[in-house]
């Protein structure tokens, strides 16, 4: 399940990966809100990459993950995790460092969808 | 939770068990940890949680072809690998043969921030694919408690700890995880709510400046096990632990007897020495030649083609070789031939435990028929004596199971009771020997006395024990009006003894001479009396003679007169 979005270029570059563990609504609520939280006016270019590690253990290892799902911005460095279905978007642009476009509030709804995508 | 009380109905068959193959671990635990369950291993730092972890999986994965999967929470496999390497275990190469797998979990909090709900799936999906490689049958984790720092969710956690264990023993896995000793607690984080098969507690203290580790099987459900704290060592080889409770009086006794090493002192010993498999006790005042006659039993056992093992608490090998040179005992050939074991600490290396687990070791590896502990007096340093006494009880039993004979040298300190051990461990050895001075005319002497051999008729005589330049020699001491003569004095006696009885036999044969002479002289007495009476006899012969003679003459003399007279 690789999903891979491009929102506008020239602007700094946020590389995001989600891992989840099979579509379990917690996955599937957290890929929702990820994607709502991005597809508010932000001004960096991101690019988003969804990983099951059911399909593929091995990178629970190589990646250092524990708890699912987790959110991890590997550029810019440094490297930072959110773990959670992402309901909490306030935690989530803080802690993913997304400046928001000016005059603009963020529009993602908080506990927005659980279910199908 | 109800599922697990399901689980141990009774009428089931009992709690199968996994051998760790940690020594003496499986004994005190009666087969080793519950097999498809989890243990913890608590205890405080640097007490050797991930080091028996550790060596149950690679003695899991070494000798039991039990493969196991090592979840490290604070150490990366590299460290570990190092740190274990000290105990001789080839981590790496167990990984490269996969049976083993080492996945280190790295738990940063400072990178993590939490937003709405998780769970700990990745851990579960890191643990199957690893279970999975190498087809464990063993897991250790080291230490989960690390998921506290990282995680903030105390609820989460709480449910992800129980889902795991569950998810363990679904699977059959013997697990055993660590987890840092709380204050009043066994576990830091009440871990031990989780899991409660089976605890094991580890501990490291000090007492004075000397390090004793012990280890308690503080519960074990379902099952007996040993239930005191046994000391426990970490050395090159892993762990070991004094299995001291298993030893039983039951030992067989041989009725073979071998040598003491002094023919004299044999002879003591109804000529024949001790019996093999028996506990000797030497016990003596300082330079009262307890080693020395040690030594001299050492000598012997070697010309036997024995192995001996010589555990010395004062003297290094080459100096009690030299010293035993100049009397005559030559031991460095038994030390090259590999026969002899001559291994030299310090007492106060350790604490009593560890060196008894350190000589239980030893003679594991040696083998020995013979042990010599010079001196067990000095393990008295930093224990208590009761501690000493029952550490000491149990050494004897091993040796005696093991029919190993062994020689206890015992230093009685000045000013103390002779026949008192100064660990009281008299009463458990077999055959006492006492080694004492006596000191009379300005100098002192060595004695020596049997004070009790069981099963024997032993000598009961003090003899005086005589160190040569060839071994030992065992005198007999003079006893006369004086009291016990030894030494210079034994010897002054004996020359005087000895100009006595060269006077009395003068005064005999002077008496003798006398006897003859006065016989001899009796006999001419006797012949003289006899030439007086032969001449007395003659002479009363002719006198009667004489007179016959005489009344003959008369008678005629008278006839003729009557004869004339007729006539008229």
């Amino acid at each position: 399940m690789k999903t891979k979005e491009k929102v506008k270029s020239s602007k700094k570059l946020i590389e995001l990966r989600l891992y989840v563990a099979g579509q379990t609504p917690r996955s599937l609520a957290a890929i929702t809100n990820l994607k709502k939280i991005c597809a508010g006016d932000f001004e960096e270019n991101y690019h988003i990459e969804v990983i099951d590690l059911l399909k593929n253990p091995a990178l629970a290892r190589d990646h250092q993950i524990l708890a699912i799902p987790t959110l991890v911005r590997s550029l810019p460095v440094p490297i930072c995790k959110i773990i959670g279905d992402l309901s909490d978007t306030e935690r989530v642009v803080v802690g993913l460092d997304i400046r928001k476009a000016k005059g603009k509030k963020a529009t993602v709804k908080a506990h927005a969808v659980t279910g199908a995508r | 939770m109800p599922s697990r009380a399901n689980r141990r109905t009774p009428g089931l068959l009992p709690l199968e068990k996994t051998p760790t193959g940690i020594p003496g671990f499986d004994e005190i635990s009666e087969g080793g940890l519950p097999k498809g369950r989890t243990t913890i291993i608590c205890g405080g730092a640097g007490c050797g949680k991930t080091m028996l972890g550790i060596e149950f999986l690679v003695r899991g994965a070494q000798e039991y072809n039990e493969p196991g999967v090592l979840m490290a929470f604070e150490e990366t496999p590299e460290d570990i690998a190092r740190n274990v390497a000290s105990l001789g275990f080839d981590i790496e190469d167990l990984a490269n043969k996969k049976k083993l797998f080492l996945d280190y979990v790295s738990v940063e909090p400072h990178e993590i921030q939490e937003s709405g709900d998780y769970d700990l799936e990745g851990l579960f999906i890191r643990l199957q694919s690893a279970v999975d490689a190498v087809g464990a049958k063993r897991v250790m984790f080291d230490t989960l408690e690390a998921l506290f720092s990282g995680f903030s969710n105390p609820g989460i956690l709480r449910a992800e700890f129980r889902r795991l264990f569950r998810w363990l023993k679904d699977r059959g896995l013997t697990t055993v995880i660590t987890a840092e000793r709380g204050e009043g607690t066994l576990t830091r984080h009440g871990l031990e709510e989780y899991v409660s098969d089976c605890v094991v507690l580890l501990d490291h203290r000090i007492r004075d400046q000397i390090s004793a580790r012990r280890l308690r099987i503080v519960k074990y459900r379902g099952t007996k096990h040993g239930a005191d704290e046994y000391p426990f060592l970490i050395d090159e080889r892993g762990i070991s632990i004094l299995p001291l409770t298993s030893l039983q009086l039951q030992h067989t006794a041989s009725s073979e007897r071998i040598s003491s090493g002094v023919p004299d002192l044999d002879e003591m010993l109804e000529g024949k020495g001790y019996f093999r498999g028996s506990s000797i006790l030497v016990t003596g005042t300082a330079g009262s030649g307890k080693t020395t006659l040690a030594a001299s039993f050492v000598d012997a056992a070697c010309r036997r083609g024995e192995r001996c093992l010589y555990i010395d608490f004062e003297e290094s090998r080459d100096q009690v070789a030299r010293n035993m040179n100049s009397v005559g005992i030559d031991l460095d050939p038994w030390s090259k031939k590999g026969l002899l074991t001559h291994e030299a600490w310090r007492p106060t290396q350790f604490g009593i435990e560890m060196h008894l687990l350190r000589i239980h070791k030893l003679i594991e590896k040696v083998q020995p028929h013979c042990v010599v502990i010079d001196p067990i007096t000095n393990l008295m340093s930093g224990s208590s004596d009761k501690e000493v006494y029952s550490m000491l009880m149990r050494l004897l039993d091993f040796l005696k199971v093991a029919g190993i004979t062994a020689v206890f040298v015992s230093l009685t300190s000045g000013g103390t009771e002779l026949e008192q051990t100064t660990v009281g461990i008299s009463s458990l050895t077999d055959t006492w020997i006492l080694l004492r001075d006596l000191e009379l005319n300005g100098e002192r002497n060595r004695c020596l006395y049997v004070l009790k051999s069981r099963g024997m008729a032993h000598s009961n005589q003090l003899r005086e024990f005589v160190i040569t330049g060839h071994g030992l020699r065992l005198l007999p001491v003079y006893i006369g009006p004086g009291g016990v003569l030894t030494g210079s004095s034994r010897v002054t006696q004996e020359s005087a003894e000895r100009a006595e009885a060269v006077q009395k036999q003068q005064e005999i044969e002077r008496k003798q001479q006398d006897a003859a002479r006065k016989r001899l002289a009796i006999q001419a007495q006797v012949t003289a009396l006899q030439a007086e009476l032969d001449a007395v006899e003659k002479e009363e012969k002719t006198l009667n003679r004489e007179e016959k003679d005489r009344e003959k003459q008369d008678r005629a003399d008278l006839d003729r007169l009557a004869k004339s007279r007729g006539s008229r």
